[in-house]
């Protein structure tokens, strides 16, 4: 039994010294994931980004991947093992991975680390983001022109800048079309429950929302808007199957052109961190095909998604904050680092920003 | 009137897969066997109920391929902890592990399509009862389902020799094996029956709750449902009362922030956990009579001598 023990050992050790080997003639990007690459939402896109580099760079890339992992302290280790792998690049996909990137980041000075969502940067720690608020701005147009009663319910995850810019965003939009439109907002506090969304969303449409908007990545919102006949905007992927008659349309995110770009940096040795944070303009937003919508309604979401395509920022004065205070005069834009900080809502968010 | 419908019903479809879960496992660990793999089990139940559903189109066999996937998972966990008396603590949470990721696999090409829904009752006139039809005659079949399965549990248990002779060996395995009982027998029926009420479970959330798949989607059920059992200090209706309180707060929580009460919403989230643990462990304060209810040999691995 020892015997074969040891030789089972020697194997092991013979095969994966080989792997290493073979190993080192690739470049292995890595990526981590905070939740399922089958979710359909934001991991699935992330994962769509990855397969976009292994078409694009064929033999030359290697890739690796951590799903489902967990924001906090278990998110250090998923990054340490994957910096122990090989891993030469490492892209953390969620705002909660920023501490652990950051701490991981600094104990790996010769691998490079790039963090989504967040706003913690280091020697080889850099950040990207996708400007999805600007698809929130155009389907808060959307709601407000095709809601009867006036009010939408809104499901989120985390009182976090990312959301709560999104919030805002969406209000701007809607207040543009109807100055007294209502929203009502439910913290579910997971990033990817379909059974708690379904429930929020249920809840939501019981007290007189007829249109559902999310911040979380499942299909099941959509999905009861399907089953109560009304309707709803898809999340990070186009979700017309699951609602073909409810969806009106869906904020995409597209990660594939900015991931290949910046594995193409690390093969030629110009990567740097950068901070990079792209919109509708590069394609890393794009809102999915206006669906169960009167024309005017969609020719003008068309015309909202040109002018911000055009360098138009939704976040453009006079905006008020939620106690009446000004935040942005009259044709002032916000600045990248007061949105990537927000923690306030905007006038007529009728919500208490959990802290 | 009607919101209150919809929000009772609301209940109900949340309250369904955790009692159906729960009850199951106050069966095996009243056998004396301690299964922490109903997460595992259960997203085996909702992944062969939605792909059954999907590729045949009716989600009826959907449900019976959702049951049988999680008592033949369940199985495996037998012949490990009941034959090979491996520990059941390391064997339980290793099939809750390679349940999720198994799942994970066999659902690779099923994500992104929308599944098929268990349509709910309709009975003619009964149903069309104002407030109370719906409630009654409208609800979706895995819900009259799951209080049939209370009932009859309660039952079994209390009322019949093999419920009695079935909590014996839970008690003290030893005994029954001196008194000629076939421990290894009962409990591995109970420990199939277990997993038969975990892929229900798991069936309900992909042919009911939210008929899609998606990795993972039973989010940490199936620990609620382990967590009930205790709580519930191992009576049926204690389960009962338990899921339904859970449901129920978890719902009126949602309400009251979309209502805009202006409480934490970190603070709203976790009060269906609190308010439940509290309420059980309140029912359940004469400590003698829980610690009779308490399986005494629940755990511990039974290897008959020979």
């Amino acid at each position: 039994m020892k015997k074969l023990l040891i030789a089972l050992a020697a194997t092991a050790a013979t095969l994966s010294f080989a792997a290493a080997a073979q190993a080192q003639e690739k470049l292995k990007a890595c990526w981590v994931y905070v939740g399922p690459i089958g979710d359909f939402g934001y991991s699935y896109q992330h994962d769509q980004g990855r397969l976009a580099v292994e078409k694009q760079f064929g033999d030359k890339v290697e890739t690796a991947y951590l799903e489902n992992v967990a924001e906090g302290p278990d998110a250090e280790r998923a990054f340490e093992r994957l910096a122990r792998q090989g891993c030469k690049i490492i892209f953390g996909t969620s705002f909660g991975f920023m501490d652990a990137e950051v701490k991981v980041a600094a104990k790996f000075p010769d691998i490079k680390f790039e963090h989504a969502t967040g706003y913690k940067m280091g020697d080889n720690l850099g950040i990207y983001n996708a400007r999805f608020y600007e698809g929130r701005y155009v389907i808060g147009q959307i709601a407000a022109k095709q809601s009867k009663a006036g009010v939408a319910g809104y499901i989120v995850s985390f009182p976090i800048p990312e959301v709560v810019m999104g919030i805002n965003a969406f209000m701007l939009g809607a207040q543009s079309v109807n100055p007294d439109f209502k929203v009502k907002i439910v913290w579910v506090n997971s990033w990817f429950d379909p059974g708690k969304e379904a429930d929020a969303a249920k809840a939501l449409f019981d007290q007189g929302a007829d249109i559902i908007v999310q911040h979380t990545d499942s299909t099941a919102p959509l999905q009861v808007a399907q089953e109560r006949g009304l309707h709803g905007f898809g999340q990070a992927s186009d979700m017309i199957t699951f609602a073909p008659k409810s969806q009106y349309t869906a904020i995409v995110d597209d990660w594939g052109p900015y991931y290949i770009e910046r594995i193409g940096e690390v093969l030629a040795g110009t990567w740097k961190p950068e901070d990079r944070w792209e919109g509708i303009k590069e394609g890393a937003v794009h809102m999915a095909p206006y669906t169960n919508l009167p024309d005017d309604v969609a020719a003008k979401a068309k015309e909202t998604e040109a002018k911000i395509a055009g360098g138009w920022n939704p976040f453009t004065g006079p905006v008020a904050k939620q106690d009446g205070s000004e935040w942005l005069k009259d044709g002032e834009v916000a600045d990248d680092k007061t949105l990537l900080g927000m923690n306030f809502y905007i006038k007529g968010v009728d919500d208490k920003l959990p802290q | 009137m009607d919101i209150t419908v919809n929000i009772l019903m609301t209940i109900a479809t949340a309250a369904t897969p955790l009692l159906i879960a729960a009850i199951g496992e106050l069966v095996v660990e009243r056998s004396g066997v301690l299964n922490l793999g109903v997460e595992g089990m259960m997203v085996m139940g909702t992944i062969g109920g939605f792909g059954a559903a999907y590729l045949t189109g009716n989600p009826w066999i959907g449900l019976f391929a959702g049951i049988a996937l999680g008592a033949l998972f369940s199985l495996l966990f037998a012949v490990m902890t009941l034959s090979l008396a491996t520990n059941q603590v390391a064997t339980g949470l290793s099939l809750t592990i390679l349940g999720l990721g198994l799942s994970g696999m066999m659902g690779t090409n099923f994500v992104g399509l929308p599944g098929e829904r268990l349509p709910n009752l309709y009975i003619p006139v009964l149903t069309d009862i104002p407030v109370i039809g719906r409630l009654l005659f409208g609800q979706d079949p895995i819900f009259y389902l799951s209080i049939v399965l209370v009932i009859a549990v309660a039952w079994f248990l209390f009322r019949t020799r093999t419920g009695l002779t079935l909590r014996s060996i839970g008690d003290s395995h030893t005994s029954a094996h001196a008194l000629g009982i076939q421990v290894i027998r009962y409990r591995y029926l109970a420990v199939i029956f277990g997993g038969a009420c975990a892929g229900l479970a798991g069936a309900h959330l992909s042919l009911v709750y939210t008929p899609q798949w998606v990795e993972n989607m039973t989010a940490g059920r199936g620990w609620i449902a382990l967590a009930l059992v205790v709580f519930a200090s191992w009576r049926p209706l204690r389960v009962l009362a338990g899921a339904y309180i859970f449901g129920a707060v978890w719902i009126g929580q949602l309400h009251a922030q979309a209502f805009g009460i202006p409480v934490p919403s970190q603070f709203l989230s976790s009060l269906p956990y609190l308010a439940t643990i509290v309420v059980l462990v309140l029912i359940s304060r004469n400590k003698r009579l829980t610690m009779m209810n308490t399986p005494a040999s629940l755990g511990q691995p039974f290897v008959p001598d020979r």
